[in-house]
């Protein structure tokens, strides 16, 4: 491994059962600096289980997994987060009840430090990270597009603007490692298009991504490499194009030639 | 979270001279009280008390949404700890300034003692704990006079301090400039201090980091613990503050009564705090505080107009004033349901809540 640069996230063996139920077996795969990596495969393949595995919500059966060279697996979320890994939720996942703003003013609260007496004593420190907070807050929200919403409710934003938020709640953690469960999910053709753009500018500007998509159109045209799930394992693995004519993965998930990508639920 | 609440204090002269004129309202509210009878006084600092209590249980159950049915419990430590080491009970006479941190510490640790097993508990199954504790604590306060007499059990301890300050005592009367202060129109200023501090630093922590923390955690607590919250300690937080407020009221509880006793924290009392939150608007610092006001003073006011009204309708008292309190007490509560299910003065985010939904949906 003397050239290449060591991968960001590397998972070996991952393992996790429900029960009975083989969720995934022997699951490795190395995400590399700066690139958008595609997770694929047909529902109940075990993309959100090998995600929440990941993201500490899961502890997995077997296997383990590191970040940057650190070893993550069998950690609480919150310490996963702090690690650099950046999630949002398939079923999306925001504090409803909390405006836009304030949504990603809480995606900032590991990355900033005010405690029970700064809040209390109001000091000079703790107000100026406040103002910083709210501040990035606004770049972040204008970033993903949303900014004229920063003041409306989050569960009052139009659907693809709360993907939007999501994203941005997420991006103000800043992550080493941006995992996004199907972001494009119940969105548009217009709309998945702009999220793509999205995407691939939150790449550009540094942020490798993680992308479990069910959109083969989007992930195709979206991502340096694609792994393809079945029945919790890893059928396939490589650039898109190589991936789109494996036999194995055309049987199990694209289907015959006639069939339209499945538009998910 | 920038609620309604603050926005106020930052703008407009008009606003200012409102809380200017409520600030001399608050001055001389107990002069005018006191004419009509001290014991108004009395009522009104009671109310203060459970104005704070409201406040301290608001930081649990309205910004982090932690439903807990034992809060009286931390009264009950704050009172105790107040009234043992300042009464002929064990012969020691500590002042206030010392006692008082000492039992918000000591609330405090027993806020954090009921915070840990129950972390992982929610609603009904934390409430049910909740109100288990407050009654162990009761309950101990209650049979911890053997073998060595800790709490005098169920007589209770007298003869407790008041406040003192040098061979200023906050129980005498004391005439300054003509007016004559008693002792429970003392205690009212006092109170109103640690009142305004105490709203102050809920201000303060509701707008800050650890504020939003706890209203995210309440929203979502996995999507907290994904954005790097350490919902554990986030949530012990919540009960350590509030238990503190709560340790706090106690203690200036206990030298305002000069006896307390475990009858004065039966678990009636918590669902009398937790009543006050859930009308008043849980989360909202100025609705609790309505609440907390409210429902204090209406029963009071019931208690001197109850009896008489019936006597001059019907002659003589068909129904015991206590019983009519509480049935009044309880049809306030289910109107509040139908028509203000979110409080009389809701915080933002719990009226979006129970607001229809206006926008499209998500899944």
């Amino acid at each position: 491994m003397s050239g290449t640069p060591p991968p960001l996230l590397e998972a070996f063996g991952i393992e996790k059962r429900f029960g009975g139920l083989t969720a995934l077996s022997d699951v490795s795969l190395k995400i590399h600096r700066g690139e958008i990596y595609g997770l694929i495969g047909p529902n109940g393949a075990g993309k959100t289980t090998l995600f929440n595995v990941l993201t500490g919500l899961y502890r997995a059966d077997g296997g383990r997994f590191q970040l940057d060279g650190r070893e993550l697996s069998g950690l609480k979320p919150h310490q996963v987060a702090e690690n650099g890994i950046a999630r949002t939720f398939q079923n999306i996942r925001l504090f409803a009840n909390m405006t836009a703003l304030e949504n990603v003013m809480v995606g900032q609260h590991m990355r900033t430090r005010a405690g029970v007496f700064g809040a209390i004593l109001r000091t000079v420190g703790t107000v100026r990270e406040e103002e910083r907070i709210v501040h990035r807050a606004h770049e972040l929200l204008a970033y993903v597009g949303i900014d004229r919403h920063a003041n409306t409710t989050a569960r009052n934003l139009p659907y693809g603007d709360q993907r939007r938020l999501e994203i941005a709640r997420a991006l103000a953690m800043q992550p080493k490692l941006l995992a996004l469960d199907e972001p494009a999910a119940g969105m548009n053709p217009t709309e998945r298009q702009a999220l793509g753009q999205l995407v691939s500018r939150i790449r550009k500007d540094g942020t490798t991504v993680l992308l479990i998509e069910h959109d083969v159109k989007l992930v195709m045209g979206l991502c340096d490499r694609v792994a393809v799930l079945e029945y919790g394992k890893k059928i396939a693995e490589g650039v898109p194009e190589s991936v789109q004519r494996d036999p194995a993965v055309i049987a199990a998930y694209l289907g015959t030639p006639r069939t339209k990508e499945e538009t998910p639920a | 979270m920038s609620d309604t609440d603050t926005s106020f204090l930052k703008s407009r002269p008009a606003v200012w001279a409102g809380v200017a004129l409520m600030a001399a309202a608050l001055v001389v509210l107990p002069f005018a009280l006191a004419t009509v009878g001290t014991a108004w006084v009395r009522v009104t600092n009671l109310a203060i008390l459970f104005v704070l209590l409201s406040l301290g249980l608001n930081i649990v159950v309205g910004f982090a949404g932690l439903l807990d049915l034992g809060y009286i419990a931390f009264y009950g430590v704050g009172a105790y700890a107040y009234a043992l080491l300042a009464s002929p009970h064990f012969g020691l006479h500590l002042p206030f300034w010392i006692i008082l941190p000492i039992g918000a510490m000591l609330a405090c640790v027993f806020g954090i003692l009921l915070g840990a097993p129950t972390l992982k508990l929610r609603g009904d199954y934390l409430a049910i704990v909740t109100l288990g504790f407050g009654e162990i604590v009761r309950i101990f306060l209650n049979n911890l006079s053997q073998p060595v007499n800790i709490t005098n059990g169920p007589q209770g301890i007298s003869l407790i301090d008041p406040f003192r300050l040098g061979s200023f005592s906050f129980r005498d009367n004391q005439t300054f400039l003509g007016l004559t202060a008693s002792g429970p129109i003392k205690y009212y200023y006092l109170l109103l201090v640690v009142l305004i501090a105490v709203v102050i630093v809920n201000i303060r922590l509701q707008d800050s980091r650890i504020g939003r923390a706890w209203v995210a955690i309440r929203e979502d607590e996995v999507a907290a613990q994904a954005m790097g919250i350490n919902t554990r300690n986030v949530k012990l937080l919540a009960f350590a503050m509030g238990a503190s407020f709560g340790g706090i009221a106690g203690g200036i509880f206990a030298a305002i009564q000069g006896f307390i006793s475990p009858e004065s924290f039966v678990l009636v009392q918590s669902i009398m705090i937790l009543s006050m939150v859930v009308l008043g608007g849980m989360g909202n610092i100025f609705g609790v505080i309505l609440g907390a006001v409210l429902l204090s003073f209406v029963p009071e006011i019931l208690r001197y107009t109850v009896q008489p009204v019936q006597t001059t309708l019907f002659g003589r008292v068909l129904i015991d004033p206590e019983v009519i309190r509480m049935l009044l007490f309880g049809l306030a509560l289910v109107l509040m349901m139908r028509y203000r299910p979110a409080g009389l003065w809701p915080s933002k985010t719990r009226r979006r809540e129970f607001a229809p939904r206006n926008g499209r949906e998500g899944r």
